[in-house]
């Protein structure tokens, strides 16, 4: 009952807006209903109204989903330094970053389901019921920690919302293990996700062992890029209170994963282009097209400058403390691991394909339409979890404010967004 | 904390019943039957036997043909291998649009089960410079010999390991299957597979009714729906029954060998006794039971 009255009381913060927050939400509904008749065709006509082929099997869709859960594992790991530094709103940061996470573990899902050839087969993959291939697959893990990271952050937001909501004090022995349980789950998602691609001996552009501390590196600069603009919006608007100091150690550290990124991924190019073997292949398509095949190399090129302007925008202290020049660095760096989980991980290890012979992939527009579809839907869902935390967290909007009739004079105007 | 998870799971069976629903939409039992049926692997041989009944009658309705669809089991002590003479193949593609023909592949959006590269004679087995799209009026070609390449049944075949539902499994013949009905077009094993030997139905599959071959096994040449993975079975329709598979029948210069590993005096075993074979990509250890070598 009180679950219930917890629910409803979210359901009608989300319904009360200024007219800004009501033309976003008409403008995801365009975008969502835009992408959803692209999709349709997609369900009506199979996967061959995208781009995808035998040579290029898997493409933009698996690669939104890497990156996704990149954005993911990062949120909740966010944790770590506000612990460590003892920023003060550190409950917030926690609440901010699992709603995040839950958002993108839903929308990881849905792209799984929206690439695969039979998604109402998807219970053939549900324990008892279907023969899931545990624990050989790994795409069985990547489902398995997947859910159980969604659950479990599920639960920790849903469980502090509903404490703050009552006015009653958390458990610390039941939300303090949970929280530290979700941050090796947040590498556990990734690895696992990298794994994923790793250990294919035949797709050779992705059988080496710095795949996954590559993807943990990007995860790392794409992840905190959100929530350091969200927080600048929050602290804008509502009465969460972040210290100028925070926000430039979140990009401090962020220069740290830029770093090791690049490193990681020179000390890769080293070996391939210094060696010189015919696995260089993939690298040459990646970067500057073989042939006359040169398409992919603007998706590449793209997010090299992109990541480039912003490691220098966040390394040097000047930019990285002026807030035009971060918010710039933020986006760029979100572009840049974007295009590279979305693109560039995937296509070259299918181009040329296993027999040599290359196909030329780019997305397709129903491929684009259908990740528009996900994204605003994505986008929804947070603006909701959002709009909901922050009245509960910030606006005083408790159990109280269900029964006005009691505390007319005190009751607290719902926030605006 | 109790009851957010029955939330969940209620969440879950609203899910179950919409997908049910979808299914069902149409009014189709037969679709119904088909979206519950279980992992064929793990049927019981009358199970399996009343499936293949359904399917014949199905295809009748459909099709207004007579077929027969089997589901005969691997014969003990088979493992079924392949060689192919290097030294003989001209590259003429008999064999890709015999096995199209055979195993009723889909003509539009096209499926081919056997790809011929062309190599270069001075590069050897070279994949980077191969042509699979060789097209001069007559074959061979001065200067290069050809490469056919389809699924190389491996002993330790990834794609098997890969699949999230196992869909995928090697027979105790050594045949790789897919059960077409549980797949569910992921296309792991796509991306496993290091030989290029598997294909999806990007699209709805087409093939024309006079042109269906009639003599069907459930885990080969029946046909494919879209949205799911198929590939080459060495015939399993035919080679089960004691025949040779359709590419080895059409090769006009005898390029192709085939038989029972497990057999001292089969000629496979000759091959492998007399000759000098080679397996593709070897250091990936996928242990192909497809073998090449050159003859003469
Ligand atoms: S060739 Fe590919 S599809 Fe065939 S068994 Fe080996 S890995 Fe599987
Ligand atoms: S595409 Fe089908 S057979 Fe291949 S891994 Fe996925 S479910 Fe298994």
């Amino acid at each position: 009952m009180n679950f219930i009255r917890f629910i409803t009381g979210s359901i009608k913060i989300v319904f009360q807006g200024s007219k800004t927050y009501y033309a976003w939400l008409i403008l995801l509904l365009l975008l969502i209903i835009w992408g959803g008749f692209g999709y349709s065709g997609q369900l009506a006509h199979g996967l061959i109204q995208t781009h995808m082929r035998d040579s290029v099997s898997w493409a933009f869709y698996i690669g939104n989903f890497t990156f996704l859960v990149g954005v993911a594992a990062a949120a909740v790991m966010l944790v770590i330094p506000a612990y460590i530094y003892d920023w003060k709103p550190i409950k917030e940061i926690a609440i901010f970053g699992e709603l995040l996470a839950v958002c993108s573990v839903i929308m990881c899902l849905s792209f799984i389901i929206v690439d695969i050839g039979n998604p109402l087969r998807f219970w053939h993959m549900l324990p008892l019921i279907g023969t899931l291939n545990f624990p050989s697959s790994m795409l069985s893990w990547d489902f398995f920690v997947l859910n159980i990271y969604l659950l479990l952050n599920l639960v920790v937001v849903t469980y502090l919302l509903y404490c703050i909501f009552y006015k009653i004090e958390y458990k610390k022995s039941f939300v303090l293990p949970l929280v530290l349980f979700s941050i090796p789950m947040a590498v556990a998602i990734h690895t696992t996700t990298a794994f994923l691609y790793n250990a294919l001996p035949g797709r050779i552009f992705w059988n080496s062992a710095l795949l996954a501390p590559r993807f943990l590196a990007s995860a790392f600069c794409s992840g905190p890029a959100i929530l350091l603009i969200l927080f600048q919006i929050l602290r804008k608007t509502t009465k969460f209170e972040i210290k100028d100091e925070a926000i430039w150690k979140i990009a401090e550290l962020m220069v740290y994963a830029m770093f090791i990124y690049l490193f990681f991924t020179i000390a890769e190019l080293f070996k391939e282009f210094y060696s010189g073997t015919e696995h260089i292949l993939y690298w040459k398509y990646l970067l500057f097209g073989i042939g006359d095949h040169k398409e992919i190399v603007l998706y590449s090129w793209s997010s090299i400058i992109m990541g480039c302007i912003a490691f220098v925008l966040f390394l040097i202290p000047k930019t990285r403390k002026n807030f035009i020049t971060l918010n710039i660095g933020a986006f760029l760096i979100y572009g840049s691991v974007y295009v590279e989980k979305g693109i560039a991980l995937i296509i070259p290890a299918f181009t040329p394909d296993v027999l040599g012979q290359i196909y030329v992939y780019t997305p397709s527009m129903t491929e684009i339409r259908t990740a528009v579809m996900i994204f605003s839907l994505g986008f929804l869902l947070f603006t909701f979890l959002s709009k909901i935390a922050i009245a509960i967290v910030f606006d005083n909007y408790n159990i109280d404010s269900l029964t006005p009739k009691k505390r007319l004079s005190k009751q607290v105007q719902p926030l605006i967004l | 904390m109790k009851k957010d998870y029955s939330r969940r799971s209620f969440i879950k069976n609203i899910s179950l019943a919409t997908f049910a629903a979808l299914a069902l939409s149409g009014c189709d039992t037969e679709a119904f039957d088909e979206f519950l049926q279980k992992n064929f692997k793990t049927l019981s041989k009358k199970e399996k036997d009343e499936i293949v009944k359904n399917l014949e009658s199905k295809y009748k309705k459909k099709y207004g043909k007579e077929f027969h669809v089997s589901d005969k089991p691997a014969i003990d002590g088979t493992l079924f291998g392949y060689a192919l003479d290097l030294s003989r193949c001209i590259g003429c593609r008999r064999c890709v649009y015999a096995c199209v023909k055979e195993n009723n592949q889909s003509r539009n959006p096209q499926i081919h089960y056997i790809e011929v590269l062309q190599m270069e004679k001075e590069k050897g087995i070279d994949f980077a410079d191969s042509n699979a799209q060789y097209n001069p009026e007559k074959v061979p070609e001065k200067g290069y010999f050809y490469v056919p390449v389809q699924c190389q049944q491996c002993r330790k075949p990834q794609c098997v390991t890969v699949c999230p539902v196992r869909a995928t499994w090697q027979e105790p013949d050594g045949i790789v299957v897919v059960d077409y009905n549980w797949c569910i077009g992921c296309r792991y094993c796509m991306a496993a597979c290091p030989y290029g030997a598997r294909h999806f139905n990007w699209g709805e599959p087409t093939l024309p009714v006079e042109e269906i071959n009639p003599e069907m096994h459930y885990l080969g040449n029946r046909p494919r729906k879209k949205g799911v993975v198929e590939k080459c079975t060495f015939c399993i329709q035919r080679v089960r029954e004691g025949k040779y598979p359709a590419c080895v029948e059409i090769c006009p210069v005898g390029a192709r060998k085939f038989g029972n590993l497990l057999d001292p005096d089969s000629e496979i075993r000759y091959i492998l006794e007399n000759k000098r074979v080679l397996v593709l990509k070897q250091e990936l250890n996928f242990q192909p039971k497809f073998y090449y070598f050159f003859g003469i």
